[in-house]
């Protein structure tokens, strides 16, 4: 496995990454800004897979694993608040939510 | 490698629908589209899993991630009804779009700096071959190659398997508590309550256009 191939897949990581926190910044919409974070996961599962090839070491494919079930724990989390949230103020964007002074 | 590899056309051909994907998240109008554009990046990083020989992550990204994930998130779009079309051209926050720009770029552009100023072994480190991946290259006898290749998969598996249950066992315990955290959650979150008030229109942050776009859209 060549070295080259290896950094191709860190940087195509790294814009992936970019591209999911500029989303993220960018949008207003809950569920788009849900769907970026899930970009920005992506993007570092890919990383770690590409350092455990590059490292031989097999550690890189378990942290995935648990990358994997954070990000289900995740949505399953963010899409409550969504649903809780659009059922007392429907079509509430991200900046509606000022209200929680948080 | 003076010869492009199968990997490497795969590596080209994958990376670029996963960019195209990643950028229909950003920019498509309708959610449901940004669903489906996800849909189209996580497929094609799962791909990129089976590129470098770790069949069981392709495997799952694609079940757990296209199959469950983003079925869940489609489904709240449509029970939500928020499948409607946004118009991206208005621009609420003053400025916002392109400090993001600029957060973004340089993001992009310190991780390729770090990636190729300082090469991946700065990123990386050395080797520490605790817990080597087995050796998946196939012998060149054609009936036992062809057989190789079929427990190439297995090994994988076998071998994540083995990890998660030996070393990171206690974590492994401790996914299966978050995950019961997560369930009970969301059912406490999906309940509905007995004295529903709707939200308060927040006060707008300082200028009346965004008075006027909070209540247009409310």
């Amino acid at each position: 496995m060549g070295n080259d191939v290896n950094i191709g897949y860190l940087t195509l990581s790294a814009i992936l990454f970019g591209v999911g926190a500029i989303g993220l910044l960018v949008r207003r919409n809950a569920l788009v800004m849900l769907m970026c974070i899930e970009l920005m996961l992506n993007a570092v599962n890919l990383t770690f897979v590409t350092f455990g090839s590059m490292l031989n070491d097999i550690t890189g494919q378990v942290v995935v694993f648990f990358v994997l079930v954070v990000a289900a724990a995740e949505v399953v989390v963010g899409l409550g608040i969504i649903v809780a949230v659009a059922r007392r103020r429907p079509g509430a964007t991200a900046d509606d939510l000022r209200v929680l002074r948080g | 490698m003076p010869v492009p590899s199968m990997e490497v056309a795969i590596f080209f051909v994958c990376s670029l629908i996963a960019l195209a994907g990643s950028l229909g998240v950003v920019m498509s109008r309708n959610p449901v589209h940004s669903a489906l554009s996800l849909v189209a990046t996580l497929f094609a990083v799962a791909i990129l899993f089976l590129n470098q020989n770790a069949q069981f992550l392709g495997a799952v990204q694609v079940i757990v991630y296209t199959g469950a994930i983003v079925v869940l998130i489609l489904f709240v779009i449509m029970l939500l009804g928020v499948d409607r079309e946004e118009d991206l051209t208005v621009e609420p926050l003053v400025a916002q779009r392109p400090i993001a720009m600029i957060a973004g770029v340089v993001l992009i552009a310190g991780l390729l700096t770090i990636l190729f100023v300082g090469g991946a072994k700065l990123v990386t480190g050395e080797p520490s071959a605790n817990d080597p991946i087995m050796p998946t290259a196939a012998p060149a006898d054609s009936g036992e190659a062809i057989r190789q290749q079929q427990e190439i998969g297995a090994d994988n598996i076998r071998q994540v398997g083995a990890e998660l249950f030996s070393d990171y066992v206690f974590a492994f315990e401790v996914t299966a508590l978050l995950l019961t955290i997560a369930v009970v959650g969301a059912v406490l979150m999906a309940r509905r309550p007995r004295d529903l008030q709707p939200l308060p229109k927040p006060e707008a942050i300082d200028d009346e256009d965004l008075e006027a776009l909070s209540e247009e859209t409310a």
